[in-house]
């Protein structure tokens, strides 16, 4: 029964422990969760401000401008239903141009613009990333 | 004609791996020792038919065959020859062929390695590994077929990825796919141990040199891979958690762990259930990861060319052959018997904590990887997991496993006193911390927290595996290392270089963007750069801006570095060459980024100190495995090994593992 007894508790604090640790995890987690958006989606203001999100989609022709004197650059990036501006500062990736697609990751501001912390461009001429995939799907409904 | 020569051999390779899978296997289970005999000659001609279409595609890509579509998508007439050997597995379709042919390899190796073991056994492991090349050869030929026609023939081919054009990136995928299929290995060790219900030490000791040798590609193959990122890809880093990065470094911690097992199991009789289930997870997580890269499922620069269909083929493949395993894992477990106990403070327990910290850390980063996968399909939206998260539950684990690591290469194997273990680590440890807290502040003038138990951590377990091997060697009277405990402390040296380096490259990484124009001069990190001037120069395949940067140091040229904007001429997409000035205590990066307009160009220049440990840490490791996979006591027969145990026990006690 002693034996018994003890066995119980050791599973208990093992159980216990497992949980918190689980639900520690699962914190963990989504605190570092970069959820992902279309314009589509973050003009609809779906996402909280104070969050840390990645948007994706084509960057619109001729829409890129660069600050003179400076590493900043402002473009606009479309699901082909809505668009948004993004400001983004240092150097590019290789394959990031006009009319293809993009993937970045930053903040959204109080006026629907996105400043971009980094920005990530597809991995070759004839691949697209599924997120801009889906973003153009994204787009392609609420047209 | 060639190609449909290399794919009929692909055929027949897929009729003998069936051959290869059921005649000794089902003549293990009924004792027909003609059946089980035609195992090594079956695995012979498995391996010769891959190797002949993997030559005929090889043949295709070198003579610009681009009626072949796999040859049109992946090569170009302008191609230079040796990357024309590379782009066979520069896609999809010609790295599974590689992968098959790998595991042909592998499986050759161990038909004719094995020749010293009962035959019911070698034949069982021949015959588990003919499952697997069965599986994956059916893979290639029903999913991804390299030799698919394009008709009519395409007049020049779409040229190899730019990215891949490089020479670490010819290296890196085959050492990984020897890595990662070596697994395969103790896989099918395990598997044919628990069908002969024989599971014991001599087991431990034929399983251990392959496993070992897998483990030895696996780092060299992702180092390589790092490596790569580090001056190709990415912009400096050198580490990004992507899913497919995990990937392969998931079966690798698992190898770790399985090795270290092994080692229990070989000496001491115990953790028997452990180490098969180990190999079980080591070889699932080898082909987890595959299905993770060619499923498409994951968002990754490794992602190309993705098919679902392929990605369901693959996970009925995991499911089979890891399922299976587990299921007769199951019925025979309660037959494995532990010949020996241990008490708390003794080689034994430090294993154990190693063990579990790995698989914790295992855990917690295939969570991580999954755990975006899960959430779509529970239609809760698209989302990454951030670096922040990886590095959290893979630090956590790890810093104990340092301080553990010190601790237990001194430690004897059933019990030891700890007294003895402190008197004999005391100066280490306190040594390691003096050096963690002062060097960061002398060096580099500020230090924190995590720096200081990073690089205290690197120098605890850097010098607790220097201690032996020099004392040893101012002792002529103490017995000489063996290879395997040479191995040892090699591969704990280069595990403690390793995170000297990595601790202070994160700490005191220096990052700088910057826009600027011809004659520019500016500082970083104590340097002082010049912007001399743009030339364009022609390449093979391609057409290059190259900028001429001189650094100095205080007033002294130290290198001109010519970083390159190059343009190839077929796939037009630019591609940025960084040049570095790489020393042993730091590295200087330069990388153009893109011209901004009346003669300025952005530039990333990066200061990384103590990068080159981090490489150096990789090969040190991989070298010991090397010495420890190839101990004497692997290379004996049968035969010669009855001469009693108790002899080499007395030296090899101390620290072989």
């Amino acid at each position: 029964m002693q034996a018994r007894k003890q066995r119980m508790v050791f599973i208990g604090i093992v159980g216990a422990g497992l949980l918190v640790s689980l639900g520690f995890l699962y914190k963990a987690l989504n605190e570092n969760a970069l959820y992902y958006q279309s314009p589509t989606q973050v003009v609809e203001g779906e996402m909280p401000l104070d969050r840390r999100v990645r948007i994706g989609g084509l960057v619109v022709e001729e829409s890129i401008e660069r600050i003179p004197g400076s590493m900043t650059i402002r473009f606009l990036v479309t699901d082909l239903a809505n668009t948004i501006p993004v400001e983004y500062t240092g150097v590019l990736p290789d394959l990031f141009s006009e009319g293809h697609g993009v993937v970045t990751q930053g903040h959204i501001q109080e006026d629907g613009s996105f400043v971009a912390d980094s920005v990530l461009a597809k991995h070759d001429e004839t691949y697209m990333s599924p997120e801009v995939a889906e973003s153009l799907a994204i787009g392609e409904a609420a047209r | 004609m060639i190609p449909e020569l290399g794919h009929f051999a692909l055929v027949l390779a897929i009729f003998l791996a069936l051959y290869q899978a059921i005649l000794p296997l089902a003549g293990a289970a009924w004792g027909r020792n003609d059946w089980m005999i035609l195992a090594r000659p079956a695995a012979t001609a498995q391996f010769i038919f891959v190797a002949i279409a993997y030559v005929a595609l090889t043949r295709a890509f070198l003579l610009d065959d681009f009626s072949l579509l796999y040859v049109a998508q992946n090569s170009n007439s302008e191609l230079p020859v040796g990357y024309k050997f590379a782009a066979v597995w520069g896609g999809h379709e010609g790295s599974l062929l590689l992968w098959c042919l790998m595991l042909a390899t592998w499986t050759l190796a161990v038909a004719w390695g094995s020749r010293g073991q009962p035959l019911a056994f070698s034949s069982r492991v021949i015959g588990v590994l003919g499952i697997v090349s069965v599986g994956v050869l059916l893979f290639t030929l029903l999913t991804s077929n390299p030799f698919d026609r394009l008709l009519p023939a395409a007049v020049d081919g779409v040229d190899l990825n730019p990215l891949l054009q490089d020479p670490a990136m010819v290296a890196h995928p085959p050492m990984l796919y020897i890595g990662y299929v070596g697994m395969a290995v103790p896989f099918a060790f395990a598997v044919a141990a628990l069908l002969t219900g024989r599971l014991d030490r001599d087991w431990a000791r034929w399983t251990r040199p392959w496993t070992i040798g897998a483990w030895v590609f696996l780092t060299g193959g992702i180092a390589l891979g790092s490596w790569w990122a580090y001056y190709e890809l990415g912009w400096g880093g050198w580490w990004f958690w992507d899913p497919v990065e995990n990937a392969s470094f998931m079966p690798w911690l698992m190898g770790t762990a399985l090795i270290h097992s092994l080692a229990v199991t070989e000496r001491r009789g115990i953790f028997k259930s452990w180490t098969v289930l180990l190999a079980i997870a080591a070889f699932s997580l080898s082909l987890l990861g595959t299905f993770l890269v060619r499923s498409g499922v994951l968002i990754s620069v490794h992602a190309f060319a993705s098919d679902p269909t392929r990605g369901l083929f693959i996970l009925m493949l995991l499911l089979l052959i890891s399922g299976g395993a587990l299921v007769l894992y199951a019925f025979r477990a309660s037959n494995l018997e532990a010949e020996g106990g241990f008490r708390l403070v003794s080689r034994e327990t430090f294993l154990l904590a190693n063990n579990l910290l790995l698989v914790i850390a295992t855990f917690l980063i295939l969570i991580g990887t999954l755990y975006p996968l899960f959430h779509d399909a529970m239609g809760a939206g698209n989302l990454s997991v951030g670096e922040p998260f990886f590095n959290a539950v893979f630090l956590i684990p790890m810093l104990p496993l340092a301080v553990l690591l010190g601790l237990g290469m001194h430690t004897v194997w059933q019990k030891m006193e700890p007294g003895a273990l402190f008197a004999r680590l005391r100066w280490i440890g306190a040594a390691a911390l003096i050096a963690a807290i002062v060097y960061p502040l002398i060096v580099f003038g500020s230090t924190s927290v995590l720096t200081v138990i990073g690089v205290g951590a690197g120098i605890w377990v850097t010098l607790s595996s220097l201690i032996e091997p020099i004392s040893r060697w101012f002792n002529s009277r103490a017995v000489r290392l063996t290879r395997a405990q040479w191995g040892m402390f090699l591969a704990h040296l280069g595990v403690g270089l390793f995170i000297v380096g990595a601790s202070v490259t994160s700490a005191f990484n220096i990052e700088t963007d910057r826009a600027v124009r011809i004659g520019d001069r500016w500082e970083v990190a104590g340097f002082e750069i010049e912007f001399r001037g743009m030339r364009t120069e022609e390449g093979p395949n391609y057409v290059a801006e190259v900028g001429e940067f001189d650094l100095r140091s205080n007033g002294e040229l130290v290198a001109s570095l010519r970083p390159e904007k190059r343009i190839y001429r077929v796939q037009t997409n630019p591609m940025t060459e960084a040049r570095m000035d790489i020393g042993l205590f730091r590295d200087v990066f330069i990388a153009l980024g893109e011209p901004l307009g009346d003669g300025a160009w952005s530039v990333r220049v990066q200061y990384k100190p103590m990068i080159s440990f981090l490489w150096i840490g990789c090969i040190v490791m991989a070298f010991g495995g090397l010495l420890a996979a190839t101990d004497q006591r692997y290379r004996r027969t049968v035969r010669q090994r009855v001469e009693p145990r108790t002899k080499v026990g007395v030296t090899a006690e101390q620290g072989s593992h």
